[in-house]
């Protein structure tokens, strides 16, 4: 293994066949866990495709769960491309739920949708964004490491959101902590609204318009990062932050500058949540996408491309495992949480132990070819 | 007086008993990233390891059983660790996020498919369990005033494993300090070039390292499936290897310090319970959620360098690459 060739492999091996090989991997592992708990696995398999495509109400909820997972996903990926380790976008929708629901109890009963809905969305990245702000000004001017800051950050959000659901805004009569109802001006459309108004009908599924604001961020990020200074500084402080230096970038800066779009990005989780489904704040809302968003953006290869597509996979895994565990209760719906870390384990931290027996195959298959060419 | 006395005594032993899964999982921490592997998946390693003491008591209904089979699990998951981390050079942070989520996922499905109550596993008797341990004149005590409760509440009544716990830091201290294979392991963490030219093996040192940190999150998981509670309960470690993690960061990578965070963090949560809708004078009330929320404010505060400064290993995060 020492003696591993890094070669530099052509880019459809790198972002296509490598996340596929992952994947594989994981569905692999998975599938011999579901071997244990002796269910067959293609027939998991095959219940869990039909519970994703069988219709258009199961299509649409795979949507909506991958709403969530563009947003962390990118969110993720934006602070990767700096070099960081964004473990807190859990924390960071959480609170910024908190600044949506905060600026909508306020004018919910005065200002009309067409204004509230994008106060709510302002108030929600200002909050996510802030949240993350603190760790990645620790990081850049005091020397903690980002990943222990934001870990500790998703357990202060927690607590807040605890105090503040409980103590603050919970409404007479309410048992659990939340918030109250916002009023309808505040509702973000669902899909299906927007489509009957447009004369399509179609049932009625959570799945609402912040899919546009995800694809709308997925451009920006993309362009951002790519085709902007800033984003240029990003990436050469994600490289080498002392190569930036002599390029006059100030990797401190820059930190500050990845991480409060990183948990701008974020937000969108309290957007599709929050504004779109829930209409009100209650506990939990997140629902570990924040980590979910990790898998994502290592398999998406922290393009917004790949981002979209892996989101998407994980929505189906979502919206499939729930049909799964519908049909065959002995198949817990956690099954998707363990195939995310499986994910992540062979997308993420084992990515070295791929790529030198595919390099030496494609190197070989490659000399084959260039020696057939030869003859 | 006697009566509040009574109570400080209680907070005391609450304190001892909150603080042991920390003690384990921070004195894992502790070797583990002495050696320069980052120990993220402390979490992931204890809950893996709570569930399988519980299955395996529930089968074999003994405790000792089950100790070895989360002892086993848990250096399994370390050794997953290892691979991903020392052989394969993977990013470490990713691996233990991915061991966390991981064991959060199946912990929850295996025990779904075997014992069908959604991830929980059956109650468990007394005879499968680690149960408290009467110390001598613990009986008699109570008629002695203020040493009486002391002795029979906060140095005795707890069960094995908490005076394992609290053994465990001495010991880890005699390894870490006073040992060979402990200054090897310093220096590892330190710079593994200069242990690599003494013709020590880096990634032998550091696959020791992190079985130790395996095996002292088995007893962290055992302890909290079968000595404080009757059973597994899905996610029962309900984020207390990352306070482990803050207390050994808190005590700066030492044994002593990190163990005395521990126990403030202990005492946190033993009285976190107790303030509840107390108001203090000058304060008020404090939220519940304030008290909880205080190691992980504490740790950020630590980090940030405005209480002293924490220094991690030099060489902590860093896969060794041995020069060709």
């Amino acid at each position: 293994m020492s003696g591993a060739p890094q070669v530099a492999l052509p880019r459809w091996v790198d972002i296509g066949l490598l996340p596929i090989i992952n994947l594989i991997q994981a569905l692999l592992v998975a599938g011999l866990v579901v071997l244990v708990i002796g269910v067959n696995p293609l027939d998991a398999m095959r219940i869990m495709a039909w519970g994703v495509v069988q219709d258009s109400v199961s299509i649409s909820y795979t949507l909506y769960y991958a709403t969530d997972f563009i947003f962390t996903g990118l969110a993720v990926a934006v602070a990767f491309h700096a070099g960081l380790f964004n473990i807190g976008g859990e924390g960071q929708a959480y609170i910024a739920g908190l600044g949506a629901t905060l600026a909508i109890l306020a004018l919910d009963s005065y200002l009309p949708g067409i204004l509230l809905i994008p106060i709510g969305l302002v108030a929600a990245v200002i909050f996510g964004a802030g949240w993350a702000l603190v760790p990645a000004y620790l990081q850049a001017y005091r020397g903690s490491h980002i990943v222990i800051t934001t870990i500790m950050f998703n357990f202060i959000a927690a607590s807040l959101m605890v105090y503040v659901g409980s103590d603050i805004l919970r409404p007479p009569g309410e048992m659990l902590p939340s918030s109250r109802e916002f009023g309808p001006a505040a509702y973000l459309p669902h899909v299906h609204d927007v489509m009957a108004w447009l004369g399509f009908e179609m049932p009625s599924t959570p799945l609402n318009l912040s899919i546009l604001w995800a694809a709308a961020c997925c451009v920006f990020v993309w362009v951002f990062i790519w085709r902007t200074r800033w984003g240029y500084a990003i990436r050469a402080v994600g490289l080498s932050p002392k190569a930036a230096i002599y390029a006059g970038i100030s990797p401190k800066r820059v930190v500050m500058m990845a991480m409060c779009l990183s948990g701008a990005l974020a937000a969108g989780v309290a957007l599709n949540q929050i504004m779109g489904y829930h209409h009100r704040m209650l506990l939990d809302f997140v629902a570990g996408a924040g980590f979910t968003g990790i898998a994502v953006a290592l398999m998406g290869r922290n393009h917004p491309i790949g981002i979209v597509l892996s989101a998407i996979l994980f929505g189906a895994l979502y919206q499939g495992g729930a049909e799964l565990s519908f049909e065959i209760p002995t198949v817990n719906r956690d099954m998707v949480v363990a195939m995310q870390g499986l994910v992540i384990m062979f997308s993420g931290a084992l990515a070295y132990m791929n790529r030198p027996w595919i390099a030496r195959l494609y190197l070989m298959l490659d000399r084959r070819a260039v020696l057939a060419e030869a003859t | 007086m006697d009566d509040l006395w009574l109570q400080a005594v209680s907070i005391l032993s609450a304190t001892l008993r909150m603080a042991t899964p920390l003690v384990f999982c921070a004195m894992a921490g502790m070797f583990s990233e002495r050696s320069g592997t980052i120990d993220i998946g402390l979490e992931g390693k204890m809950l893996a390891a709570a569930f399988a003491a519980a299955c395996v008591a529930v089968v074999t209904g003994s405790p000792w059983i089950a100790l070895l089979g989360a002892v086993i699990v848990g250096i399994l998951m370390a050794l997953l660790h290892g691979v991903a981390c020392i052989t394969y050079r993977g990013n470490q942070v990713v691996s233990g996020v991915a061991i966390n989520i991981m064991a959060a996922g199946l912990t929850v499905v295996l025990g779904n498919a075997w014992f069908g109550r959604g991830g929980q596993t059956p109650d468990l008797l007394p005879d499968a369990r680690f149960m408290p341990l009467k110390i001598p004149g613990a009986d008699g005590a109570y008629s002695i005033p203020i040493v009486g409760p002391l002795y029979a509440n906060v140095i005795g009544g707890h069960n094995l494993l908490v005076y394992v716990a609290f053994i465990a830091v001495p010991v880890g201290w005699w390894v870490l300090y006073h040992t060979r294979f402990g200054l090897r392991l310093r220096a590892v963490g330190e710079d593994p070039k200069v242990v690599d030219t003494a013709g020590i093996s880096v990634a032998w040192l550091r696959y020791r390292a992190v079985i130790i940190a395996g095996t002292l999150c088995g007893f962290a998981g055992t302890y909290l499936a079968i000595a404080q509670n009757a059973g597994f309960s899905p996610q029962m470690t309900a984020g207390r290897g990352f306070i482990a993690l803050a207390a050994m960061v808190f005590g700066k990578w030492r044994p002593w310090p990190a163990m005395f965070a521990c126990l403030l963090f202990g005492f946190l949560d033993a009285i976190a319970i107790r303030l509840q809708g107390v108001t203090f004078p000058g304060i008020g009330q404090v939220p519940v959620e304030a008290i909880q929320a205080l190691p992980y404010i504490l740790t950020v505060v630590l980090l940030a360098g405005f209480v002293g400064r924490a220094m991690a290993p030099h060489a902590l995060g860093q896969p060794y690459v041995k020069e060709r």
